[in-house]
C-alpha cells in the first residue's frame, strides 16, 4: 500500500491525500498516518518541483563533475563524499563504477563560481586525486519530464 | 425513373443489399453529430487509451522503415510475429498454438470478428451474444448472414452472463456462443468458474465459442482466464486477440485469432482474398511489443486502476449506481434515477455541462438505463467530469 501512495507522489507531490485515497481505495485517515511515517523514517526526504528556470529568464549553471579519489585508510569513499556533499553547492553526489568514483552535481549562479568551487573546495580535499567538469549546455528531460512543450496528438471525441 | 429523396434521379434501383440494410443504422447518430460540432468537451466517451504507443515499439516501426520493411507479409503474418505469439500464449495461458497453422494475424480484433463469423456461419446459424455488448458483435453475425440471438445481461449479476440463460436459448440453429470478457460497455469479467460453466454448456451442445480477449491485460486484482484454457476448449474456441488496448497500439489495427486448423484456414482462405495481409508496418511493432511490452503494460494498467477506483467511487457518491468494474476500461452506472433515457442523459449531459459519456442504448437493448464512461482518460478530466455530473445529476434527479 505504502508503495502505491509513493507511486502517486513521486509523480506528483501535490496529490491530496483525498486525492490518493480514492486512487487506491484506501481510507484518507490510513493515507495521511502511512505518509507521516513514511516522512518519519525518510523515506520521503522531501517534496520538490521540477522547473524550467530557464523561462523565468533566470539563468542558472549547472556542472557535472567527475572526481577520481584515491580512498584511504580507515575512510574510504564515503568520508570524503561525506566532505563533498556538506558543501550546498553541491546539489547531488554519487559513487559510481568506471573511469572515476564520485560523480558531483553543482548548481551555481556563474560558471565563475561553479569553478572557485572545484579549484578552491573540491580539488584540495585531501584523497581527490582529480576532477573533470562538464557544464551544462541544455537539459532536454528532467526527472521524466521534456523541457520543449509536449505534442499532444487529438483523438476522436467518441469511439466505441 | 427511381428518384431519390434528394429529387435527383437514381443510378440503380437498390443500390443498397438487403444485408446492409438489415444493419441497425446507430441509434445514437444524432448524439455524435451533436457531440462533433461541440468544442471543449470532457469525454469519457472514447473507448481507447489516452497514451501514446510506447515509444520502444514506436522506435521499432520507425526503424524497419528505415531498413526497408515496407512490403507483403505472408497472408497469416509475419512468422516471427506468429512465433511470439505462441510464445506469449504458451507463457501466458499454458496453450501451445502452432504458429504455422492455429494463428492468424488480422487487422484487428475487429477484422478476427468478421472473419471468424463469415468462416462458421451458414445462412440462418444463431450465435448468442450478450446484450448489451460491444457494437459490432451482432452487425458481424449479421453481415456473415447469421442470426444474433441476444441474452440480456443484468447489474445484479454484475452484467456476467449467464450459463443457465444462454442454454435456455440454445435451438437446433445455434452454431456459436459469442463472448467478449472483460467486457465493453460494462467492464465485467468471467471468472474461471463460470466460465467453465460456459465451457460445459458449449460442449453438451457441441457449440463453438467465439471469445473476445482483446482487454485480457486490463485486469484489476483478479487473473484473466482464457476460455481456451478450459479443459477440452482450445479446439473449440476461436479466441480473438489484439495489441490496440494492452499496448496502447489503437490505430496500428494489427490483432490475432488463434483456433483449430480447421477454423484458421477457413479464416485465413478469406483473410488472403479480402485482406491479403496486415500492415507490416504494425506487425513490426507488434513483435517488438510482445517481446517487451509487458513492463510498460503493467504501468499503464496501475494507471487505469487508480482512475478505476476514483471514478466509481465517484460516481457511486453523485448518484449514478455503479457495479465495480474487474476488466477493460469503462465504468457503466445506473442513471435510471434521473427518470431519462440514456439518450436523453447523454445529451443533456453534454449540452448542459460539456461532459460526452456514451448512451448504454449505443450497446443494446438492455444498455438502456446505463452510460459508458470510459476512464482512459486523464485523472483531472475524470475528476472535473464528476463534478460537473455531480451538479447534473442534483439538478435532474427525479422528483
Ligand atoms: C470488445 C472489443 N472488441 C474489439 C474491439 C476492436 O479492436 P481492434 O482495434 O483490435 O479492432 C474493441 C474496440 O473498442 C472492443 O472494445
Amino acid at each position: 500500500m505504502i508503495k502505491d501512495i509513493l507511486k502517486i507522489l513521486e509523480n506528483d507531490a501535490r496529490t491530496t491525500t483525498k486525492q490518493i485515497a480514492a486512487m487506491t481505495g484506501t481510507p484518507s485517515a490510513e493515507v495521511a498516518k502511512l505518509i507521516k511515517q513514511a516522512e518519519k523514517d525518510r523515506i520521503i526526504l522531501k517534496y520538490k518541483t521540477v522547473i524550467s528556470w530557464d523561462k523565468v529568464g533566470d539563468e542558472q549553471v549547472w556542472a557535472l563533475i567527475e572526481v577520481k579519489v584515491t580512498p584511504q585508510k580507515d575512510v574510504g569513499f564515503d568520508s570524503i563524499a561525506e566532505r563533498i556533499y556538506r558543501f550546498s553547492q553541491a546539489r547531488t553526489v554519487y559513487l559510481v563504477s568506471g573511469t572515476y568514483d564520485l560523480l558531483v552535481v553543482v548548481v551555481d549562479k556563474t560558471e565563475h563560481r561553479v569553478a572557485d568551487f572545484v579549484s578552491q573546495k573540491l580539488a584540495p580535499i585531501e584523497g581527490v586525486q582529480g576532477t573533470v567538469t562538464h557544464f551544462l549546455l541544455k537539459r532536454y528531460k528532467e526527472d521524466g519530464e521534456t523541457l520543449e512543450g509536449k505534442e499532444e496528438v487529438k483523438r476522436q471525441p467518441v469511439t466505441l | 425513373m427511381l428518384i431519390t429523396s434528394k429529387g435527383q434521379p437514381k443510378k440503380y434501383r437498390n443500390p443498397i443489399s438487403q444485408r446492409i440494410n438489415r444493419l441497425s443504422p446507430s441509434g445514437i447518430r444524432r448524439f455524435f453529430d451533436l457531440l462533433a460540432s461541440m468544442e471543449e468537451v470532457i469525454s469519457l466517451g472514447i473507448g481507447e487509451p489516452d497514451f501514446v504507443t510506447p515509444w520502444h515499439i514506436r522506435e521499432a516501426a520507425i526503424s524497419s522503415l528505415e531498413k526497408g520493411y515496407t512490403m507483403y507479409t505472408p497472408n497469416s503474418g509475419m512468422p516471427e510475429l506468429r512465433q511470439e505469439l505462441s510464445r506469449y500464449l504458451k507463457d501466458n495461458y499454458n496453450l501451445a498454438y502452432d504458429p504455422d497453422s492455429e494463428l492468424l494475424i488480422t487487422v484487428g480484433v475487429s477484422e478476427g470478428l468478421d472473419l471468424a463469423m463469415r468462416a462458421v456461419l451458414d445462412p440462418g446459424d444463431e450465435v448468442i451474444i450478450p446484450d448489451p455488448c460491444y457494437v459490432s458483435y451482432d452487425s458481424c453475425v449479421i453481415l456473415a448472414g447469421g442470426t444474433p440471438v441476444m441474452v440480456p445481461t443484468y447489474q445484479e449479476n454484475n452484467f456476467e452472463i449467464s450459463p443457465a440463460d444462454i442454454e435456455s436459448r440454445i435451438t437446433g440453429r445455434t452454431k456459436v456462443i459469442l463472448i467478449g470478457y472483460p467486457a465493453n460497455p460494462t467492464g465485467a469479467v468471467l471468472g474461471q468458474a463460470k466460465l467453465t460453466q460456459i465451457a460445459e454448456v458449449a460442449r453438451r451442445h457441441q457449440l463453438l465459442v467465439i471469445s473476445d480477449e482483446i482487454y485480457a491485460k486490463l485486469v484489476y486484482g483478479i487473473e484473466h482466464t482464457c476460455l481456451a484454457s478450459l479443459p477440452e476448449m482450445k479446439e473449440r474456441t476461436i479466441l480473438l486477440g489484439g495489441f490496440s488496448k494492452a499496448y496502447a497500439m489503437t490505430g496500428w489495427r494489427i490483432g490475432y485469432a488463434a483456433g483449430s486448423k480447421e477454423i484458421i484456414a477457413a479464416m485465413t482462405k478469406i483473410h488472403q482474398y479480402t485482406m491479403l495481409c496486415a500492415s507490416i508496418m504494425g506487425q513490426v511493432a507488434a513483435i517488438e511489443a510482445l517481446k517487451s511490452g509487458e513492463a510498460s503494460t503493467t504501468e499503464m494498467v496501475e494507471e487505469y486502476n487508480r482512475r478505476r477506483l476514483v471514478i466509481v467511487k465517484g460516481l457511486n457518491n453523485i448518484g449514478l449506481p455503479c457495479f465495480e468494474p474487474r476488466g477493460a476500461f469503462y465504468a457503466f452506472p445506473s442513471i435510471k434515477g434521473t427518470g431519462m433515457t440514456s439518450e436523453k442523459f447523454a445529451e443533456r449531459l453534454l449540452i448542459e455541462e460539456k461532459v460526452a459519456v456514451v448512451p448504454g442504448s449505443a450497446f443494446g437493448q438492455h444498455g438502456e438505463g446505463y452510460v459508458r464512461c470510459c476512464y482512459a482518460t486523464s485523472l483531472a478530466d475524470i475528476e472535473e467530469a464528476l463534478s460537473r455530473m455531480k451538479r447534473f445529476v442534483a439538478k435532474h434527479q427525479a422528483k
